[in-house]
């Protein structure tokens, strides 16, 4: 256990590393000057040159990347020599653009790519396998069909159709639910969890939308197929009633697959939220992300990048878990 | 017999590396799957190979197929050593002998025609027949019992027996020597079994080709063997010819094996007198030390101490024609009579 | 089509025998048609007696015992005729009432017993869940009853093995667990299907040693179903053989060895190898047994039998006869017994 906890640990330094080396150096090849872009407007040659000295890209490009990593275990002096400034560790930088630490600004729209993930998860996990379940259990019904026509059209769905989609309809139309507001970030603030769920209800929706048509098409075939295997028919020999079998002993065989989809799509989600973020204009991690890569603001894409990169690590980590638990025959030793 | 023996096969191992755990370096322990086989084969002749599942016959089989590479020992055919040829000699070989599978539908795809896949091995080995590859195959089918017009069909069409037929016609397209046999009417219901089993003898009969025939019925073994060698735990622990192995078993496992056989006549059901064996196979991982039969062995609590000591200690010498790899079968015959 | 059974219809509740099977079939709607899997099954059984079914892969042998357990219920699966166990038509009775009767009244083993136990529990705690459905009592005790019946099937330190899982144990084990977990409840009836075909001779002949000794100590009534003759001649006391969804030939078990009756057994004895025989020809049945999408009209076994042109007129072809039975052993063929009788010695 201990070993495998080492092992995981060790591919994750070694992921995050690669990850920021290659977004380092993609910054590099990109065409974006982040020194003309931070020195505005009247920009003289002297002044950039200042610019770069202040963004401390007057130094090669492996010194630069040295320097980086080493504010991440310890603290460090950024900006040009006479203002300097410490950056406290875990130092991700200052923004190019804005002279803010880059810790301040991921701290700032976390809360919100949370609030979108979170419930979006939730929302997708419980309609995609509850509805998967039902399909599976009413083969070849009425009720089948309609769930699995639904999830083939849902699959096809971007979000940005779903989401204006809906929009359009629930608040233009039938002002249902508010606009998305950036107001609330978080379900215990002062708005309390019910303002958090409508303000956030129509990202969830687009977001579920698109995720769980998946989720009931492998959850279906799964059920169906565990619901054919011998040790249901044995379940079923003992005189067990028909809720036993089916949740105690079918779904814990049949959901293994979805723990691994669900794994995926927790690193996927990021990129879910750059539309999401975008079409319901939320400041969240995917904005910010955004913004940053466009205008050539090196420290926060990298930092978004490895923040992205060590959720899928941690999800993954947590699938594998997960399946230890459900699985004893992948116990680890 | 041996001078005129087609196949040799001596010392014959396979030692399969267990996958270790996160770090400890691979390979530092190892199955013995297959440990020191040594049997020889006559042209036309078949040798049954029976055990239980696990002992390790699939695996002599392949290696004896090349189908996969030996650790150690020597596979004679036809005066040529072949267990460490490689590259073009080994392509050679190939032909030499040939392999029938238990499920002749996992080796065949789906997706190609009957005629195809008989053609395969031919064209594998760059053979032009005379007459045209289609004609070849064309008698292929029709020598073992299908139609030439099977030749455009595939393989879902055809029942469990007819997709074992098609096994035979590609197995004997090359005209090999030896032929493999691994489980082939193990899949099949009786009646069809009846239809292969006549089959297989008749091709032998017309072509002299000889068989290690697989199985774990043992009837069956015994009806299309001339010898039969029954392995435990990686190793032959009797051999010989079949009517002197089925009357007088000599070890006792075989005594043990042919016993535990259910005789579809119940008047000899009745009389037959049972050993039963304790217990399960050790793991081929982990066999037991000195006989590997000595576990379950029911000869061993009827022995003395000293006799016993021999068993725990003193690996038998491995089975020959004439005696099998056990330390007291001599005592067998009559130790046993009182032990069911 | 006369029926004519040793204790006839009207009598056999009176006389209440313990397993009274009527008529029984069972039909798949699917894709390409309707499958019948089982055709008009008739036989019954008493307590502490054990029936042989055997026949070849797909003659229905498993599909009659599901019927039996009440597995088909609640699935596309047509079910008609009856089954009187204890006075109580299996077909019938409600999944409810069903679910009672399953694993306290009937024990089932199945012929895989990997896939038959689940992987993600423990052996014992399957095999308390077993005794736990039917029986008012602490987990404690259940692990209690679980331990003691693992003990009784020969599981050496039953104790520590309760906490195991499926993938831990031997095939051989696996299959004693599944009879442990069968017979936890003290079922007067028994229905194993295929119980030994996935394992070692050796280790078959321990399981079958067992599930007798078992059988005699309860009382109960095993239908014990296999494609393997030697199995039957070793365990039973009478046999009933299966072709295409039909029992052909059913009797005490020296009858149909010794008295073979019907064509079908007599080419499934001839076609066997046996221990003794020696190298000559075997005598395998030409063809293929019949779809079950499209039975023939007339004996299902005709299109593979030698003997339907000694039956005359065609009458094969056209007329499916029924099963008659003469002394507790029945037959389901035009030719009659005299007739069988010299084609068996003169071929
Ligand atoms: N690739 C492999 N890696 C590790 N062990 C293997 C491998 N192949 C076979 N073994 C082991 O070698 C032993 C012999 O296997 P083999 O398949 O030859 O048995 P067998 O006698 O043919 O059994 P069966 O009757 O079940 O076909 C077994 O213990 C098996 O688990
Ligand atoms: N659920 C099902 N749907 C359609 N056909 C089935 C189903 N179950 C069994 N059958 C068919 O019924 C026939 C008898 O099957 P079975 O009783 O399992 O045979 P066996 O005698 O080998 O146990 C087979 O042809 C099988 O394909
Ligand atoms: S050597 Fe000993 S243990 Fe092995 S088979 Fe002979 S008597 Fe039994
Ligand atoms: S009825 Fe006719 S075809 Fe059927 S078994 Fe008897 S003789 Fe053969
Ligand atoms: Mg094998
Ligand atoms: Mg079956």
């Amino acid at each position: 256990m201990t070993r495998f906890i080492f092992r995981r640990a060790g591919s994750l330094i070694l992921l995050l590393v690669t990850v920021s080396f290659i977004t380092f150096t993609l910054f590099q090849l990109g065409p974006a000057d982040p020194a003309s872009a931070a020195c505005g407007q009247e920009c003289t040659p002297e002044r950039i040159t200042e610019a770069r000295v202040a963004l401390g890209m007057d130094h090669p490009f492996l010194i630069q990347y040295l320097d980086y990593m080493r504010g991440l275990v310890s603290p460090r002096m950024i900006g040009a020599p006479g203002a300097e400034s410490i950056c406290q560790w875990p130092c991700l930088g200052k923004s190019f653009q804005t002279n803010e630490n880059v810790s301040d600004i991921i701290a700032r729209s976390l809360p919100y790519t949370l609030s979108i993930a979170v419930g979006a998860l939730v929302l997708w996990t419980i309609s995609g396998v509850g509805l998967g379940l039902l399909a599976a259990l009413r083969k070849g019904s009425a009720t089948d069909k309609f769930i699995v026509g639904a999830a083939s059209v849902g699959v096809s769905l971007p979000i940005p159709v779903t989401g204006l989609f809906l929009l359009l309809v629930f608040v233009n139309q039938l002002h249902l639910l508010p606009f998305t507001t950036n107001e609330i970030n978080g379900a215990f603030g002062p708005h309390g969890p019910w303002a958090w769920v409508l303000n956030y209800f129509l990202p969830w929706v687009a977001l579920a939308v698109l995720f769980s048509a998946a989720y009931i098409r492998v959850t279906r075939t799964n059920m169906i197929e565990t619901f054919s295997e011998d040790f249901i028919r044995t379940a079923r020999a003992k005189g067990l009633a028909p809720r036993i079998v089916t949740f105690k002993h079918g779904v814990r065989a049949g959901i293994t697959p979805v723990v691994t989809m669900l794994g995926m799509d927790i690193g996927l989600l990021l990129g879910g939220a750059v539309l999401t973020e975008q079409i319901f204009s939320v400041p969240g991690l995917g904005f910010t992300a955004v913004r940053a890569a466009i205008s050539g603001d090196l420290p926060v894409t990298m930092a978004i990048t490895m923040l992205a990169a060590f959720f899928v690590i941690v999800a993954n980590v947590a699938v594998d878990l997960a399946y230890a638990a459900i699985d004893p025959r992948v116990r680890l030793q | 017999m041996d001078t005129q023996a087609i196949l040799h096969v001596q010392n014959l191992q396979k030692h399969f590396p267990i996958k270790g755990g996160l770090f400890s370096p691979k390979g530092s322990k190892r199955v013995k799957a297959v440990d020191g086989v040594s049997f020889s084969l006559a042209r036309g002749q078949t040798l049954g190979l029976v055990g239980e599942s696990g002992c390790g016959k699939s695996t002599t089989g392949r290696m004896v197929a090349r189908l996969m590479d030996p650790t150690g020992g020597r596979i004679v055919i036809d005066g040529v050593d072949i267990s460490q040829l490689g590259g073009r000699e080994l392509y050679n070989f190939r032909r030499k002998v040939q392999m029938i599978f238990q499920d002749p539908f996992a080796s065949l795809n789906p997706r190609q025609t009957v005629g195809t896949a008989i053609a395969a091995p031919m064209l594998a080995q760059k053979i032009n027949p005379s007459g045209g590859m289609k004609n070849r195959v064309k008698e292929l089918l029709e020598q073992v019992g299908l139609k030439p017009e099977h030749y455009n069909r595939f393989p879902h069409e055809f029942s469990g027996g007819q997709r074992q037929r098609v096994g035979i016609a590609r197995a004997i397209s090359l005209n090999p020597s030896v032929i493999v046999c691994d489980e082939p009417v193990s899949a099949l219901d009786v009646s069809v079994q009846a239809q292969v089993v006549n089959l297989l003898q008749e091709i032998q009969r017309d072509t002299g080709v000889a068989y290690i025939f697989i199985a774990h019925d043992l009837s069956v073994v015994r009806h299309i063997s001339h010898d039969v060698a029954v392995m435990y735990l990686g190793k032959i622990v009797e051999r010989g010819p079949r009517d002197e192995l089925f009357h007088d078993p000599k070890h006792p496992y075989t005594k043990a094996l042919l016993s535990a056989v259910p005789l579809p006549d119940p008047n000899a059901a009745r009389l037959q007198q049972k050993i039963r064996l304790r217990g399960d196979l050790p793991s081929p991982a982990n066999p037991p030390s000195g006989c590997v039969f000595r576990t379950r062995c029911p000869l061993f609590s009827t022995l003395g101490e000293e006799q016993q000591q021999r068993c725990i200690t003193e690996i038998p010498a491995p089975a020959s024609t004439a005696a099998p790899a056990c330390h007291h079968s001599g005592m067998a015959a009559a130790a046993l009579a009182d032990v069911q | 089509m006369t029926q004519l059974q040793p204790s006839s219809p009207a009598s056999a509740n009176e006389t209440g025998a313990f397993l009274e099977v009527r008529n029984l079939s069972v039909k798949f709607p699917t894709d390409d048609g309707l499958v019948s899997a089982v055709n008009g099954m008739d036989f019954s059984l008493e307590r502490g007696q054990t029936l042989g079914i055997v026949g070849e892969s797909g003659s229905g042998k498993s599909v009659t015992s599901q019927a039996l357990m009440g597995l088909l219920k609640g699935t596309s699966a047509q079910v008609t005729g009856q089954a009187l166990f204890q006075g109580k038509d299996l077909v019938t009775l409600p999944e409810s009432r069903m679910r009672q009767l399953r694993g306290r009244n009937i024990g089932m083993i199945f012929q895989d017993p990997l896939s038959a136990l689940h992987p993600f529990f423990t052996v014992g705690e399957q095999i308390a869940e077993a005794y736990l459905v039917h029986n008012t009592a602490s987990k404690k005790q259940a692990r209690a009853a679980a331990v003691d019946m693992l003990g009784r099937v020969g599981i050496p330190s039953p104790e520590q093995r309760y906490d195991e899982y499926p993938h831990h144990f031997s095939g051989g084990m696996r299959q004693r667990a599944m009879i442990a977990m069968a017979l936890i409840c003290e079922p007067e009836l028994l229905i194993a299907d295929e119980p030994t075909t996935a394992l070692d001779v050796t280790v078959q002949a321990q399981i079958l040693d067992l599930m007798s000794e078992l059988q005699q100590e309860t009382n109960s009534a095993l239908i014990l179903i296999t494609h393997d003759l030697g199995v039957v001649a070793e365990v039973c006391d009478s046999v009933l053989v299966m072709y295409g969804g039909q029992c052909v030939e059913s009797g005490p078990v020296d009858e149909i060895f010794y008295d073979t009756q019907h064509p079908y057994t007599l080419g499934l004895l001839k076609s066997m190898p046996t221990l003794n025989s020696s190298a000559r020809r075997l005598n395998p049945i030409p063809g293929q047994p019949p779809s079950l999408l499209d039975l023939p009209k007339g004996c299902i076994f005709s299109a593979r039998c030698d003997y339907a042109a000694l039956a005359g007129d065609g009458v094969c072809a056209s007329t499916r006869p029924g099963l008659v039975v003469e002394g507790g052993h029945g037959t389901r063929c035009h030719l009659d017994r005299r007739q069988i009788l010299t084609l068996r010695n003169t071929r």
